[in-house]
């Protein structure tokens, strides 16, 4: 075994891009709730996209390794230590049998995403190993790190040549452009949705104006928003239809519900809004009680910003060849 | 080949959706089958999922990086073409699934109620929701939890006031002229008639889920007897 869980923390599941493909069944997508740490943060050690990063919320676990391995930690910032040295956040770090990575006080965001270099072992299900958790489906063993849970890690390091390969990482400048930083900011870009005229136009107004704080009910499902209620001029019964991540829906009270990885396939409440998918995962590394606020772009710009940061992440893979190339030598 | 009429809107940035009606029909639900067919069969590039319900067909997709591609522009124009070219007519789908359900008593708790809203007796209820012609219209809500209609109009109950924290698994329930299975224990609205001792959703299955969209239903009426023969049956094949 290579990874010891001393402690689980709150909520610790395994998350990759996603169940693709199986909606149509009922199948929830699940997956990273901020994709662009978990992309990153498998970037960093030298993995494709697809494999699964450890989703770390808010309260940390306690991890002891048995072997070593390279990893990177991206997203929230919670005060992790190996050793009880702070660790560097986004950069790929070298940690040898024995050593302990901890979390501590959150500093900011809400959710931290580990990555190993060659990925832990685990089964996929549905050609996914997303945690479902509903269904008890994907993962390690379809739920949550538990306390002495051992996971095997696939491509755990060799001690031989193990000090200079760490020097040789650590030596790597690593530039994050913009596109792909953490952001700190509140505000959130959405598009507007077909039913949006159907709503009042004091709803409307208050959506783009007002902040609405997010409940503490809000999980990797949906986000419950609490704020200026969002009434439709005539409500009315809507047919069941696919959902998406960012979904901003609204229940009959008037208090929104944005739905997340975790979402329902399919769903019947009205729908104002979508969140851009840009700012998916900075409302994810938002949490209950913060306050967020909205914009509304053009679908046009929110693909052209989506696809900004996609040419972002394949020119920093370019860039991180060297880091690939040293980890897969080793 | 036909050529149904439809509308086309974004669902966000990276979903879109082709809209066949505002009713829900057999007919329109036969066309969001066949269009859905017709998508996936063509395996458009950066399309990731197809997803049928009762008046629309949502397309999730994502771009590659390079291309910009898909994006809302050319995707609508792609599946605007495709569904030009015409569908095969929309026909009820091959397979029928025969669905043995218990009605009433400790497995259907809402039966007698129903038959007092209805102003039918429960014979008649049980009858009528076993009577041939029902079809999944989808699969949504949680795996392989189908939305199965559409009913006589004497079905067109709203859900219950105040829904139930747990529905036990199997349980056959109805709302809205249709019918609903719980594959597990999840909370619920809808007035439980029955249940079936069969598994809707089963990871250790090839087809993890019993019923599929477009799949024509039969209700057969059991005993409770029957019920628990069958439900050992069922987990003696799966464990």
């Amino acid at each position: 075994m290579s990874m010891v869980i001393l402690k689980p923390g709150m909520l610790s599941t395994f998350q990759d891009l996603g169940r693709i493909g199986q909606q149509h069944l009922g199948v929830s997508v699940a997956g990273a709730m901020d994709l662009r740490a978990h992309q990153l943060a498998n970037l960093l050690v030298g993995n494709d996209p697809e494999l699964a990063t450890l989703e770390i919320t808010l309260t940390g676990p306690t991890i002891r390794f048995t072997k070593p391995c390279c990893l990177a930690l991206c997203g929230a910032d919670l005060s992790a230590t190996l050793n009880g040295q702070p660790l560097a956040l986004n950069r790929p770090i070298v940690v040898r049998a024995k050593d302990e990575l901890r979390f501590g006080v959150r500093q900011h965001g809400t959710r931290a995403y580990l990555a190993v270099h060659g990925g832990f072992a685990l089964t996929p299900v549905l050609g996914s190993t997303s945690t479902y958790l509903r269904s008890a489906m994907g993962g390690w063993q379809g739920r949550a790190l538990r306390r002495d849970d051992e996971i095997p890690l696939l491509r755990p390091l060799k001690n031989k040549a193990l000090e200079e390969l760490a020097m040789d990482l650590w030596s790597f400048k690593i530039y994050l452009p913009g596109a792909l930083a953490e952001s700190h900011q509140s505000v959130v870009r959405l598009i507007k949705g077909q039913q949006w005229d159907e709503f009042t136009p004091e709803s409307c107004a208050a959506l783009l104006t007002e902040s609405y704080r997010i409940s503490p009910d809000s999980e990797r499902m949906g986000y419950r928003l609490q704020g200026a209620p969002l009434l439709m001029t005539t409500p009315r019964q809507m047919i069941s239809e696919g959902t998406t991540f960012g979904t901003l829906q609204v229940p009959a009270g008037g208090q929104p519900i944005i739905l997340m990885a975790d979402r329902q396939t399919t769903g019947g409440y009205p729908k104002m809004a979508y969140v851009a998918s840009i700012d998916l995962p900075r409302l994810a590394q938002m949490g209950p009680g913060d306050r967020v606020s909205f914009k509304a772009i053009s679908l046009e710009l929110a693909q052209a910003l989506d696809l900004f940061r996609a040419q972002a992440f394949a020119t920093l893979a370019q860039t991180l060849q060297p880091v690939r190339t040293l980890l897969h030598n080793h | 080949m036909i050529v149904p009429t439809f509308t086309l809107r974004h669902l966000g940035d990276h979903c879109l959706s082709l809209d066949f009606g505002d009713t829900i029909l057999v007919e329109t639900g036969l066309i969001c089958l066949a269009v859905a067919e017709k998508i996936r069969h063509a395996c458009l590039p950066g399309v990731t999922d197809v997803v049928p319900s009762y008046t629309s067909v949502a397309v999730h997709y994502h771009a590659e990086p390079l291309t910009g591609l898909p994006n809302f522009q050319a995707l609508s124009e792609g599946l605007a073409a495709l569904i030009k070219s015409g569908l095969a007519p929309a026909t009820h789908a091959q397979r029928t699934i025969d669905i043995p359900v218990c009605y009433g008593g400790e497995h259907g708790p809402d039966l007698t109620d129903v038959a007092k809203i209805t102003g039918l007796t429960e014979q008649q209820v049980v009858q009528m929701h076993s009577a041939p012609g029902s079809m999944v219209f989808m699969l949504g809500f949680a795996p392989g939890h189908p939305y199965i209609g559409i009913h006589d109009p004497l079905f067109a109950l709203p859900r219950r006031d105040v829904p139930r924290t747990v529905v036990p698994a199997g349980s056959v329930a109805i709302a809205n002229r249709q019918s609903t299975i719980y594959p597990t224990r999840l909370p619920g609205g809808w007035h439980i008639l029955g249940a079936t001792p069969l598994k809707l959703f089963d990871l250790a299955r090839p087809q993890p889920t019993l019923l599929l969209p477009g799949d024509q239903i039969r209700f057969i009426p059991i005993s409770p007897e029957e019920f628990d023969r069958l439900a050992a049956k069922q987990n003696q094949v799966s464990s």
